[in-house]
């Protein structure tokens, strides 16, 4: 028997029980659904968090305090972020910058509000991605001359202003201080981690320091960001900055009271969350494909027992079991398959769908369907269609022919 | 070769039924020459059944010895079994046992969907075996839009595509009228005399077995008389 007419016989066999073969492909239809659009937003997900890192800036190195297990830790200063940017001592490190960062009150006519000041420095603007949409960055004069000025985040400024244009040579109130606004930042939208930059407010290091922070130790700073010269140079520029603050600190043996991070860790760790996230969504949606393959199995048995009496003629006519196996088995596989084409068909739309939502909730989600996760799924429903097509084919392929023609 | 067509020596048949053991066949001796017309009687429980089974190698005796045109079958694999049928025996059933969504075309063609040799043209043959039974008009009905004596015309076709030493047809009558009976029964005395086709009818019917040159009585299991 060849497979073409096996292939014509299957079809004419299920469109003769319209109903029923819609209703068990619809289990393999949402099986296959689910899991190309969870996949899909797992995948999605990931991409937006690695953009979101890697927004950062690719060449970063976060250096902050760590006094776990450390005895007399030393705070991290502005002299330590200098030190770091000394190119004799720390050749790979493009530039340093310190940053103390807080949480303030701002005022403006009567508008108050809660927001994350950072104190910044000249180098700020070499180590993050300042985009001003209107006004500029803090001059050195500014910065060395404890100015009173303030850049502020668009969410800041919308609070404060009603509005986030026309705002330089405004004043706002940064704890019950006068600013002057010198600059507005470009709006960044959605973000994941910490705070976003629409949510803050800049002001220079020094301004904050003697106006706005009230410490024991003059200098101290709360992050020092370094820039690698170049993408290479981040695994060594990370070895001089340890060696630079295991000197300046005094650390010979033990615990460094200071950690660094990398972007790379972050993307670790973020790849790996996201990881987990993928497999238990695609987890949860393959149980219903499962769940979709025992219908199919289900409907198999209930076709064989109700064909008994034609599988029995095809034997009585020289049918071999070979051919009564495949013959069902073309039929479970039909089932799954073509389920699992519309299933996908589904699935890219939910996860178009999914996109639009989170596009008009402004979070940033872009459900990926990967070549990957469409082959995926196309084997597993076929696989699904042939292990659960198996046990009911061989079924009817041992049947009796006398047995079969008896039966009514 | 044997100059039996149907040569069966000694058959016995026993069924397991739970701790019971049927005997429905006791040894039994049963020739039959190329191009004879037989029928087998007997009353129901004689056993008759299970000799057209074991002749048209539906299933294999417990003992004894059967060769179907000159090939021993008794130790054949179910495969081979299926084999043998498909090119050496047509069966046509009381209930004519068509397929009912496909055509009698379609009906007619599946015998050679399973054969062995291929390279006929299946279309062309099964429309020939249906000009031969008399429904060269009919061949894109189906089943329900046939009448009784016109399925079993279709099954009779059906059991001649794969030019079979033997027609097999059990209570071919059985469910028809007694004027499509007759019909029936002369096309199977025609395609024995045009093709020279051996025919083993079973029935109870004794004008059936009337029309027939031989027949074998069956009872208990054992052969009864000849006719």
């Amino acid at each position: 028997m060849n497979f073409g007419s096996s292939l014509i016989e299957a079809l004419e066999s299920l469109t003769s029980n319209k109903v029923r073969t819609a209703l068990t492909m619809l289990g393999i239809i949402i099986g296959v659904g689910a899991v190309i659009a969870m996949l899909a937003i797992g995948n999605g997900t990931e991409q937006a968090i690695v953009g979101e890192i890697e927004g950062i800036g690719t060449n970063l190195l976060f250096v902050t305090t760590n006094y776990d297990d450390v005895t007399n830790p030393e705070p991290l200063t502005i002299r330590d972020a200098k030190a770091i940017a000394d190119p004799i001592y720390a050749p790979s490190v493009a530039s340093a910058a310190p940053v103390i960062q807080g949480q303030v009150e701002l005022t403006n006519a009567g508008n108050a509000m809660n927001a994350t000041f950072v104190g910044v420095t000249e180098e700020y603007s070499d180590v993050q991605t300042i985009e001003l949409s209107e006004g500029e960055f803090f001059s050195s004069s500014q910065i060395s001359g404890l100015a009173s000025a303030a850049i502020l985040g668009t969410n800041v400024a919308e609070d404060l202003f009603g509005r986030s244009e026309g705002l330089v040579g405004e004043t706002v109130r940064v704890a019950g201080q006068p600013f002057r606004v010198v600059g507005i930042l470009k709006k960044e939208g959605g973000s994941g981690f910490g705070s976003s930059p629409d949510d803050q407010i800049l002001i220079p290091l020094t301004t904050a320091q003697t106006r706005l922070m009230t410490r024991g130790i003059k200098n101290q700073v709360d992050l020092i960001y370094v820039s690698a010269i170049d993408a290479d140079s981040v695994k060594m520029a990370e070895e001089e900055v340890t060696t630079i603050l295991q000197d300046r600190h005094n650390i010979k043996l033990g615990e460094n009271d200071f950690s660094i991070l990398s972007q790379e860790v972050f993307l670790d760790m973020a790849s790996t969350v996201t990881g987990v996230f993928t497999i238990f969504l695609g987890g949860v949606a393959g149980i219903s494909l499962l769940v979709g393959g025992i219908g199919i199995m289900n409907i198999m048995l209930v076709s064989v027992t109700e064909r008994t009496k034609e599988i029995g003629l095809r034997k009585a006519v020289g049918a071999k079991k070979k051919d009564i196996l495949t013959q069902f088995l073309i039929e479970s596989s039909l089932l799954s398959v073509i389920g699992g084409i519309i299933g996908i068909i589904l699935g890219w739309l939910l996860s178009l769908g999914i996109g639009r939502i989170a596009a008009a909730n402004d979070f940033l989600l872009n459900p990926a369907i990967t070549i990957d996760s469409v082959l995926l799924a196309t084997l597993f429903s076929a696989a699904v269609g042939l292990f659960f097509g198996i046990y009911p084919a061989s079924r009817a392929a041992q049947l009796e022919p006398i047995e079969a023609l008896r039966s009514e | 070769m044997s100059k039996w067509i149907v040569d069966a020596r000694d058959i016995t048949k026993v069924y397991q039924m739970g701790a019971v053991e049927v005997h429905a066949l006791r040894g039994l001796t049963v020739k039959i020459a190329p191009g004879e017309i037989v029928s087998i009687m007997g009353p129901s429980g004689s056993g008759k059944s299970t000799l057209m089974n074991i002749i048209g190698c539906l299933d294999r005796p417990t003992s004894g010895e059967y060769s179907l045109n000159g090939e021993s079958v008794a130790n054949m694999t179910d495969d081979q079994l299926a084999e043998i049928r498909n090119r050496g025996v047509g069966f046509v059933f009381q209930s004519f046992n068509l397929l009912p969504r496909a055509t009698a075309l379609a009906n007619v063609e599946l015998p050679m969907r399973y054969a062995v040799l291929n390279g006929r043209n299946r279309k062309q043959v099964a429309t020939e075996a249906l000009e031969a039974v008399g429904l060269g008009d009919r061949i894109h009905h189906r089943p329900n839009e046939l009448s009784g004596g016109q399925m079993q015309r279709v099954a009779i076709a059906r059991a001649l595509v794969n030019n079979p030493a033997i027609i097999m047809a059990d209570e071919p009558t059985g469910n028809l009228d007694s004027k499509s009976g007759d019909e029936i029964m002369s096309l199977l005395r025609n395609l024995n005399e045009e093709r020279g086709t051996t025919l083993i009818i079973v029935t109870h019917d004794p004008e059936i077995a009337a029309l027939t040159n031989r027949v074998i009585s069956i009872l208990d299991g054992r052969i009864a008389e000849k006719v």
